[in-house]
């Protein structure tokens, strides 16, 4: 990639990202009417956080054993409700760790 | 009243421990964007621009597949749509005096973790609160993309490699309590997962290019979760 395509996409990006945000703040004083549209936009994140994650996170570390116990590590901390940093820097100990024990064997 | 100073101060406040949160996922974002071919001043100038984990993530894949500026848009804007909500919601908050220069930076900082604590804050929200709010978590984001792509090559590559699952374990942490405890969410989280599962699998549909395969399940997903269960007042 080129840098002048880099900064069309950046641009593309901004206007993607910045028109949702600051659309409703100047022209909408009312709550959205649509049981279905605000349900449909509540579910959204979750729904493209979960298809980013699964399986691409099999695949984040070096050795696919390492990634997987890092997943049920995080999985384990954020299903007790942990804060986003702990679940995070978790993750990467136990990846750090699994990577660290398997140069041995 | 309260003066203007510490209302920016009480911001400040609030918005410290999300700041906290942001440096780890930006720094990690830092070394991801490098990995993908940006520099680390385009890396940087993309956080500071954006400001969204999720979407500068898809962003920078679909970017670093040659994928074309209309997956790129549509892609990112699907990611961004909560925003839209966010800031519906938010609108109804703000003190109704407020400038429209005002409102276009307030719409800047529109972020999950920023709206969520802005929900939670006294009525009406004046633009010295949000400023404080916002400030910390910007600094926090930019300039850990900033460390992360400037320092990402020169670390032990074992590090580099653990490293490379915080951000997926930021989207655990973000989704994992929600679908805990409402079974609609996990619904949807679940069937996100399998409609995935299943693009990448069969032939035909397997050589989707990630922005849309990941914009036609969500929009499947999600759009079958408010089939089955539009709900009232959701946020």
């Amino acid at each position: 990639m080129s840098t002048g395509e880099i900064l069309l996409g950046i641009l593309v990006m901004v206007l993607v990202t910045y028109g949702p945000r600051v659309l409703p703040l100047l022209l909408l004083r009312r709550q959205l009417q649509s049981a279905y549209l605000q349900a449909f936009f509540a579910y959204v994140p979750y729904a493209v956080i979960a298809a980013m994650t699964v399986p691409d996170i099999f695949f984040a570390a070096s050795q696919p054993a390492a990634a997987v116990l890092g997943t049920a590590a995080a999985l384990l901390l954020a299903y007790r409700g942990r804060s986003l940093i702990t679940v995070a820097l978790g993750g990467v100990a136990v990846v750090f760790l699994v990577e660290t024990v398997l140069l041995y064997f | 009243m309260t003066s203007t100073h510490s209302e920016f101060h009480k911001g400040v406040l609030a918005g410290l421990p999300i700041a906290l949160g942001y440096f780890s996922v930006s720094f990690t974002f830092g070394i991801f964007a490098v990995r993908d071919g940006f520099s680390p001043l385009l890396a940087t100038l993309l956080s500071l621009t954006n400001l969204s984990s999720a979407g500068q993530f898809a962003g920078v894949r679909i970017m670093a597949d040659l994928g074309s500026y209309a997956e790129l848009a549509v892609a990112v804007l699907l990611i961004n749509l909560r925003y839209l909500l966010m800031s519906l919601a938010l609108a109804s908050r703000l003190d109704p005096r407020l400038t429209t220069p005002q409102r276009l930076l307030i719409g800047f900082g529109v972020t999950d973790e920023i709206y969520a604590v802005a929900s939670q804050a006294e009525v009406p929200l004046g633009s010295r609160f949000f400023y404080g709010l916002m400030s910390l978590p910007v600094l926090s984001w930019v300039g850990g993309t900033f460390l992360g792509a400037a320092l990402g090559p020169v670390l032990p590559s074992s590090l580099a490699s653990a490293l490379g699952i915080a951000l997926y374990c930021m989207f655990i942490a973000i989704i994992v309590p929600p679908a805990r405890a409402d079974r609609r969410v996990l619904s949807v989280v679940v069937l996100a997962i399998a409609l995935n599962l299943g693009f990448l699998l069969l032939p035909g549909l397997r050589d989707l290019a990630f922005g849309w395969r990941i914009t036609i399940v969500t929009v499947l997903a999600a759009g079958c979760g408010a089939l089955l269960w539009p709900k009232e007042g959701a946020s």
